[in-house]
């Protein structure tokens, strides 16, 4: 048995990011998989015949263009593809597309309201302000407001001057974007109740709440502060699928010499008098590092790769109250042609959108109504996406992959375990949401992969299927996150880091956790730096 | 009849449409380049850029304006809603008459700068740089007004050049022996009617005419029979570019950025810092942006537009300006040489103080020649008014070239 400098659990986005910043400052990492594949919630699945799918996540934008830079993934085999635009189905025949041409959106937003397509530019405005704000805090470490050491006094002034320079008004908007309604803010702007329900979704995506509940403002921030190429809000395909994004720093982990252990899950993190001292597998190997960095969500390292007796009481009851409520199934389709949605006619520039079929605010609410009745929504809003129709790498010439993001998704049915009947029937639910605005689709159907929260829990080891390892609500972000006063990737036990999503700045692939917990540990241990730190614009 | 139909999904087909004269400008695009002007196809250059130019300053030009934005004002609370809306006096602007202005959101920051058309009584046309539908209908709550973009409901041309005026009387106008410059006049046209102003973006004699679409196609024609021995020529926007500059126009989305499509708020910019101040009048009693642009007149403006004579005759656009010391103060933001004033001229946004008449600053111009990149420091005045201002421009009757 080798002692390692560094032992990173869970070989996802931020668990390889993490090791392969280590690796690149010297340290002996060792990465360890549960799976006996890595990618973690990035990954590319061969599961039927010729079709590779995003199982999992299935879009890329949040991904830190500084990440991408400093662990050379062009280099390593990654290449972003943008994708443009969006649809939303209504039930009347029509539809509301975003094109990548402005004025071919412009007058897409006339025909259904003229206001709004200028209202548009009013919107696109703020909402760049408060991306602007916020990425700059995304590649830094949240301040401890209570610690009083200098360097947390500094960061929170730095936060402070740079909420000032906003102006008054966007830091009034701030304060009122972080705590509103997605449907309340779009109210702000808009007039049709289709653009309304358009926008609202990357509201939702994620998240426990309904575009009518405080909060979800934020959660579309999260999801247009990425970019593609410097295209703010723009979002992309990883070629070959996300599983591409891990393998890229996969092969840059190895080649700083980096090993990785995959098939054999923690059993345990084992802790002796107050510190780490490495970790065992399910298959009894036990493995030895000082330093031990958890990419898995907070209760699932806390509550079950954890001896209670090594924690305390106070820090494991918060790990309990820890939000991370499971929203959201999947399902990965093969299809032997391409369907033809009635509204679109043909359309291939929307055919190649992210597409969309709840057409009102109200619907949107409704779905979430169900979710709180411990149930699927029965007209469920789904994110779907065709990749094949930009990426020709993952399905033959001629068939697709269709991508199906499906919310809301409970963790349990009505308080019970989901059954495989259960699943069976929200597949169905789905499957003939679709069906209905693109007759003959499921003839062409030749293998379906259904994830319920039950799967995303089991499989990838997101806690109740919680694809951001956690709610991403004001009272879990910047230093509340995951819990006040463990915000800056250190664990309650000596040697013991977090790296996952659970911690600032959240879920996405975005790799910051793994990044900024990599910059904390080199600190610690008074190494060279390795890792990108903020974001420079002007 | 609209000169296009957006009503349609199929509309993504096409991402830029004909403009309602484009047969005409087709058959002299001699270069068969076109731009982008918003739905439009616009023509930067139909042959010879300098021709064109020189068809502005020495016989006459027409010039494409359908895809200008354009609103239709009307209704019993017109007026009050306009005065509300601008920071100038619009009780003053008679039926019949056009005004320029410009309008602030409630931080005093330029939303945009247009003309205000009073077609008749209680009717009025704005016309701007961008869209301005949302802002006008938020503005309109509490008036009996009637609110419309309608720039795809009328055609337009500008005609500008000496001989403009002596082009409109061969095709029958009468009314512009009497039309001041900014007035307005109507005129029958084949059963159609034909406006006619006196306003243009070139600052020399000239005239815009406006008209329903369906009847683009023969005003095209009579303009350009009438005009045949008077050396009118089709004039595409570069040509139309110098002009304005020269004219010490300023620009929406080149010289300061539209307030509600501006990210970074310190870009913005006032009435005031865009040597617009003799538009704002504080007698009104209230107005969009009043209360932030009194207080920006008491503790003085961050930013001033300075127009710039700059020595030699490299162009200096995209140039850093600096004061004699060598401080950077600013930049420019619009630059040509003038072939009718033989200068080197720029607009350019420099910080207040700087920037008032007869000061002395620098340019920094980089210029290329063979390939290799130079640069200059030029030295450079800043002038009060238009670089180019010639007396015909308001002379009334206008002469006949």
């Amino acid at each position: 048995m080798r002692r390692h400098d560094a032992i990173v659990i869970g070989a996802g986005h931020n668990g390889i990011a993490n090791a392969a910043f280590l690796a690149k400052a010297g340290l002996d990492v060792l990465l360890v998989e549960k799976n006996d594949y890595i990618g973690g919630a990035a990954v590319s699945r061969n599961l039927h015949g010729d079709w590779i799918y995003s199982n999992c996540s299935y879009v890329c934008s949040l991904l830190r263009p500084e990440i991408h830079r400093a662990l050379d993934l062009a280099k390593y085999g990654l290449q972003v593809v943008p994708y443009g635009g969006s649809v939303t189905l209504a039930e009347n025949g029509d539809y509301f597309g975003s094109y990548p041409d402005e004025d071919a959106s412009r007058r897409e937003i006339m025909r259904h309201s003229p206001r709004d397509a200028d209202a548009a530019h009013r919107y696109e405005r703020d909402i760049m302000r408060q991306c602007r704000f916020i990425r700059q805090f995304l590649l830094r470490t949240a301040p401890d407001p209570a610690s009083f050491k200098p360097r947390d006094l500094l960061e929170l002034l730095h936060i402070g001057r740079k909420l000032w320079d906003l102006g008054e008004d966007t830091i009034a908007d701030t304060i009122r974007f972080y705590t509103m309604s997605i449907a309340d803010w779009l109210d702000e702007y808009f007039e049709s109740p289709l653009l309304k329900a358009a926008y609202a979704g990357s509201g939702i995506i994620g998240s426990a709440l309904g575009v009518m509940s405080p909060g979800t403002a934020y959660v579309l921030l999260h999801h247009a502060m990425g970019d593609v190429d410097g295209t703010a809000g723009a979002w992309g395909f990883a070629r070959g699928g996300m599983g591409a994004i891990t393998a890229a720093m996969q092969r840059c982990f190895e080649a700083h010499g980096g090993k990785t252990l995959a098939g054999n899950g923690v059993a345990r993190i084992e802790v002796r008098g107050g510190a780490v001292t490495g970790v065992t597998l399910e298959n009894g190997d036990e493995h030895r590092a000082g330093i031990v960095v958890s990419n898995m969500t907070l209760p699932r390292t806390f509550l079950e790769c954890m001896d209670p007796k090594d924690l305390r009481p106070e820090f494991l009851e918060k790990c309990r109250n820890f939000k991370i409520r499971g929203s959201s199934g999947k399902l990965n389709i093969a299809l032997e042609g391409l369907p033809d949605f009635t509204a679109l006619r043909g359309n291939q520039e929307l055919m190649r959108a992210d597409l969309h079929i709840s057409d009102s605010i109200e619907r949107l609410e409704r779905a979430y109504d169900d979710w709180k009745d411990g149930t699927w929504s029965r007209d469920p809003y789904v994110d779907l996406l065709i990749p094949t129709l930009t990426d020709p790498t993952m399905a033959p010439p001629g068939k697709h992959f269709m991508s199906v993001f499906v919310q809301y998704v409970p963790p349990k049915v009505r308080g019970k375990d989901w059954t495989d009947a259960d699943r069976d029937g929200f597949r169905d639910t789905v499957l003939d949401r679709i069906e209905a605005h693109a007759p003959g689709f499921k003839k062409m159907i030749a293998h379906v992969e259904v994830r319920t929260p039950r799967e995303l829990e089991a499989e990838v080891g997101l806690t109740e299927g919680n694809i951001f390892q956690g709610e991403l609500t004001m009272d879990q972000l910047l230093f509340n996150r995951p819990i006040p006063g463990y915000a800056q990737y250190r664990g309650p036990v000596k040697g013991l880091w977090m790296c996952g999503s659970s911690n600032h700045p959240g879920g996405g692939v975005m790799a910051a956790p793994g990044a900024n917990a990599a910059r904390e540990i080199l600190m610690h241990l008074k190494k060279p730096n390795t890792v990108p730190e903020g974001w420079r614009d002007d | 009849m609209k000169t296009f139909d957006i009503s349609s999904r199929e509309h993504y087909r096409n991402k830029v449409f004909p403009s309602p004269f484009h047969a005409h400008q087709a058959a002299l695009n001699e270069n068969r380049e076109w731009s982008r002007w918003y739905d439009y196809l616009s023509v930067p250059a139909y042959g010879c850029e300098t021709l064109e130019y020189f068809a502005g300053r020495n016989t006459c030009g027409v010039f494409d304006l359908t895809p200008m934005v354009k609103h239709r004002i009307a209704g019993p609370d017109a007026l009050p809603f306009l005065d509300r809306l601008v920071t100038r006096d619009v009780t003053k602007l008679a039926p019949g008459r056009v005004g320029y202005s410009a309008w602030c959101d409630d931080a005093g920051r330029v939303i945009d700068d247009g003309t205000i058309f009073h077609l008749r009584e209680g009717e009025y046309r704005l016309c701007s740089q961008e869209h301005q539908i949302d802002w006008l209908s938020i503005n309109a709550r509490g008036f009996d007004v009637e609110i419309s973009e309608v720039t795809h409901d009328i055609a337009a041309l500008a005609l500008q050049g000496p001989t403009s005026a002596a082009v409109l009387r061969r095709m029958g106008c009468s009314a512009v022996d009497a039309l001041k410059p900014f007035g307005l006049a109507h005129m029958d046209f084949g059963g159609t009617e034909l406006a006619i102003s006196r306003t243009g973006y070139t600052g020399d004699l000239g005239y815009e005419l406006w008209i329903d679409p369906d009847r683009a196609g023969t005003l095209w024609d009579r303009l350009f029979e009438a005009g045949e021995l008077h050396g009118i020529r089709p004039m595409g926007s570069l040509a139309l570019e110098t002009l304005r500059i020269e004219a010490g126009f300023i620009l929406a989305g080149r010289d300061f950025a539209p307030a509600l499509q501006t990210v970074r708020q310190h870009n913005t910019r006032s009435p005031f810092e865009l040597g617009l101040g003799w538009l704002v009048d504080f007698r009104k009693p209230l107005f969009n942006g009043r209360r932030a642009l009194l207080e920006e007149s008491r503790k003085g403006s961050r930013w001033a537009l300075a127009r710039l004579d700059i020595e030699d005759n490299k162009p200096a656009e995209h140039a850093y300006v600096y004061d004699t010391r060598q401080r950077k103060i600013g930049w420019v933001t619009s630059a040509t040489w003038s072939p009718s004033a033989k200068k080197n001229v720029a607009l350019a946004t420099v910080r207040a103080p700087h920037g008032k008449p007869g000061e002395k600053m620098r340019v920094e111009i980089y210029y290329q020649r063979e390939l290799a990149w130079h640069r200059k420091m030029a030295q450079a005045v800043v002038v009060e008014g238009p670089f180019w201002d010639p007396p015909r421009r308001r002379q009334t009757p206008p002469a006949d070239f």
